[in-house]
């Protein structure tokens, strides 16, 4: 490694997170902590049904009684529970604006400053936004064309109440409350998030996308999904994320549910870009992700793609239940780290139809002092008879003071599954970067074309609007270069 | 002077690689450098083209009146210096197109010109990929990665086209090529030889010549040219091989 690649790695993205600003909003919380009545008030604030409230109360005596997951490898200081905000909205939000004109110009100018405009003759083609802003969501785009199709798509705080049948069947039942801590924690406090139905035999014509943005000071996210594709549908759905730069670290603790029944497919891609913190290490998101994914029903699909990027520390381990015949898992990550940041993620695939089919796809790509570490299970169970299951792990080093680890867990309880695993370590070729330069490309350049190389056979699998936002976001990652 | 190194000598770990080292190229000229394994030819396309492990005792190199070692290799390649290498690199996940079209936008910014626009680029590729009878099925695959060795040169000839260098320097470019290759190569060369531009070759055989006309060939050995001749200097060697220089 020359002294000019490590200069360019040097001059890393922190100073430059374009999506460091706040907006200047008052907003309404209550007190810091978390106790039962923090709970009601998040419950009595979005006119919950007293059955969800029960569902809280219950999850929060859980989380009580639990401790902090300690398998991963990653180190922060011990979270203190009662320092946090857990519910913030703009002052005076009572209900989600019915239409633009009531929500407040500045939010909508925060949306507009990360590129996701709302406003009716701006909106993203062939994309449907639901906007979320701390705790609440503000908007949702397209909302009349999917209406028409059958398709619900809103705040999960608007399906409590619409559709009460849904939420009882399938919250929870993908995830556990008392899966683990921040499971149950999310159970106990979740704000906001979006709900998906896709009718029998539809396939949703456009993106569905959340963004998610934290604005609020010392205010934990706490985003809560559902998404279910009843039989023959598709959907494909994308999430966003970002928050202001602080010096202090900010919490997002997420459960996502997919459920997919008979030959339904889902789509899930994330790009996360939450604040990392410093160069120093100082501040950032911890984002403590639960993602898990049902298929269902026979010949049932789910694929994750993810681009992390952002967070002081990423703990997320999007999974996949393969219950049904022929069901299919896929898990596509990039995964970049800088400076001080951690991540610890990976996949869960859990075989238990027969001739189920997973595919892991991983790029680790280690920076600065940072920690990158591929954690995945593959497991066949007994009936899981003739599947399959295909899993690539590749780290790329820069720099000589960053790690990067592959913990794979593998198990088979029958002897007919196949598993190959195959998994490489590198550092950045000098001899790549002379032929780039020598072909006029500057070092930069040079360093993000070849980190995107290594990343294509993930970013390809992204919805087209997103794989080139997301071909920027892997440079921006390495180069500090944001316009 | 178009093109001149005098004196110039390098080293690589505290061993000397080059020693006085000097030449002179013209605009419009062809030169062929031939020698012997070991005599220090790679070090001196890599010395100009800007690598960064060369140790520069002493000399200068002097391109279009400007001094080289103030420039990097990615300053040296915008003003117009190509080296075909002997052994291109993989890169994997960066396809050829997207790869060459950067490539040629940030020569066309360097010189305050607009960039040029993805159907323009990919009409332009296709032209020159048909001029030098190259499939334009290998302009969908990443560069480098899979190719036979005639592939990999063809695609160096191919991205000396777009680019339009002034100086181009061929690494061993001959070595491991089939005829059928080696005639892609060749026939490059004869077409984008023009006036304006200059070419530098460096060979350990002689079969690459057999089809270009160099109008100076020097003999390189232990550091430095220790004679040049014309073409008949390749036939002699030929024969002889390099036991005499």
């Amino acid at each position: 490694m020359n002294s000019q690649t490590i200069q360019t790695i040097k001059e890393t993205d922190t100073k430059k997170y374009k999506y460091g600003f706040v907006t200047d909003i008052e907003s309404e919380k209550p007190k810091k902590g978390l106790n039962e009545n923090i709970i009601k008030y998040i419950s009595s604030k979005k006119k919950e049904p007293r059955w969800m409230l029960e569902w809280r109360l219950k999850a929060y005596n859980k989380w009580l009684k639990m401790k902090d997951p300690k398998w991963a490898n990653i180190k922060f200081p011990k979270i203190n529970y009662q320092d946090i905000y857990y519910y913030s909205a703009p002052k005076g939000f009572e209900k989600k604006p019915k239409n633009l004109n009531e929500v407040d110009p500045k939010i909508l100018e925060t949306y507009n400053k990360l590129g996701i405009p709302l406003e009716e003759q701006k909106i993203l083609a062939g994309v449907a936004v639901d906007a979320v802003f701390d705790s609440v969501s503000v908007a949702t785009t397209y909302k009349g064309e999917l209406d028409k199709l059958g398709i619900i798509f809103c705040s999960i705080s608007e399906a409590i109440i619409q559709h009460p049948e849904l939420i009882k069947k399938y919250l929870g039942s993908v995830i556990p409350q008392a899966d683990h801590k921040f499971s149950a924690l999310n159970s106990a406090v979740f704000t906001d998030g979006s709900f998906v139905y896709i009718p029998e035999n539809v396939k949703c014509p456009m993106e569905l996308s959340t963004y998610f943005r934290i604005n609020s000071e010392e205010t934990g996210q706490f985003e809560r999904t559902l998404i279910i594709a009843d039989k023959g549908s598709y959907v494909s759905y994308l999430e966003g994320c970002t928050a202001p730069k602080r010096d202090t670290n900010q919490l997002h603790a997420a459960n996502v549910e997919l459920v997919a029944l008979d030959n339904a497919e889902i789509k899930y891609s994330t790009v996360q870009n939450w604040y990392p913190g410093d160069e120093n290490g100082k501040g950032g998101i911890y984002n403590f992700v639960t993602k898990r994914g049902i298929c269902k029903g026979i010949n049932s699909k789910i694929s994750w793609t993810q681009v992390e990027t952002g967070s002081a520390i990423t703990w997320k381990y999007p999974s996949c239940i393969l219950k049904g015949e022929n069901s299919i898992g896929e898990f596509y990550s990039v995964a970049i780290t800088n400076n001080f940041q951690q991540a610890d993620t990976g996949t869960k695939m859990i075989h238990i139809g027969k001739n189920s089919k997973s595919k892991i796809i991983s790029k680790g790509i280690s920076i600065g002092k940072s920690q990158n570490t591929y954690r995945g299970a593959v497991n066949f169970l007994k009936n899981a008879i003739k599947s399959r299951n295909y899993t690539q792990c590749d780290s790329l080093l820069i720099g000589d003071q960053c790690g990067a680890h592959t913990i794979p867990y593998i198990e088979s309880k029958n002897n007919s599954s196949i598993i190959e695993h195959e998994a490489s370590t590198s550092k950045i070729n000098e001899e790549q970067l002379y032929y780039c330069r020598q072909r006029g490309l500057n070092h930069e350049e040079a360093v993000s074309l070849i980190v995107n190389g290594f990343c294509k056979q993930v970013l390809q699998e992204l919805p087209m609007e997103f794989a080139v936002e997301a071909q920027k976001l892997v440079s921006i990652s390495l180069e500090g270069s944001v316009g | 002077m178009f093109f001149s190194i005098k004196d110039l000598s390098v080293s690589v770990d505290g061993k000397k690689i080059l020693n006085n080292f000097s030449i002179e190229i013209k605009k419009g000229e062809i030169h062929a450098i031939m020698g012997p394994n070991g005599s220090g030819k790679s070090t001196l396309a890599n010395v100009i083209a800007g690598k960064e492990e060369y140790k520069v005792e002493s000399g200068e190199i002097t391109f279009k009146q400007k001094n080289l070692f103030d420039f990097n290799i990615e300053e040296r390649a915008k003003q117009g210096i190509f080296l075909a290498f002997q052994y291109p690199i993989e890169i994997p996940g960066v396809n050829i197109t997207p790869f060459l079209r950067s490539s040629l936008n940030s020569k066309l910014k360097h010189n305050n010109n607009d960039e040029i626009d993805n159907i323009k680029f990919s009409d332009l590729l296709r032209q020159k990929a048909a001029e030098l009878g190259i499939d334009i099925e290998m302009l969908k695959r990443p560069v480098n990665v899979g190719f036979s060795g005639g592939e990999k040169k063809k695609y160096e000839i191919l991205q000396m086209s777009i680019l339009n260098p002034e100086l181009c320097i061929f690494d061993e470019t001959d070595s491991g090529l089939d005829i059928d290759a080696l005639k892609i190569v060749t026939n490059g060369i004869n077409k984008l030889k023009n006036s304006n531009n200059s070419f530098l070759i460096i060979t350990h055989y002689q079969k690459l010549l057999d089809h270009i006309k160099p109008d100076y060939v020097h003999v390189m050995r232990d550091g430095l040219i220790v004679k040049t001749g014309n073409r008949s200097l390749v036939s002699e060697i030929e024969k002889t091989g390099y036991k005499n220089f």
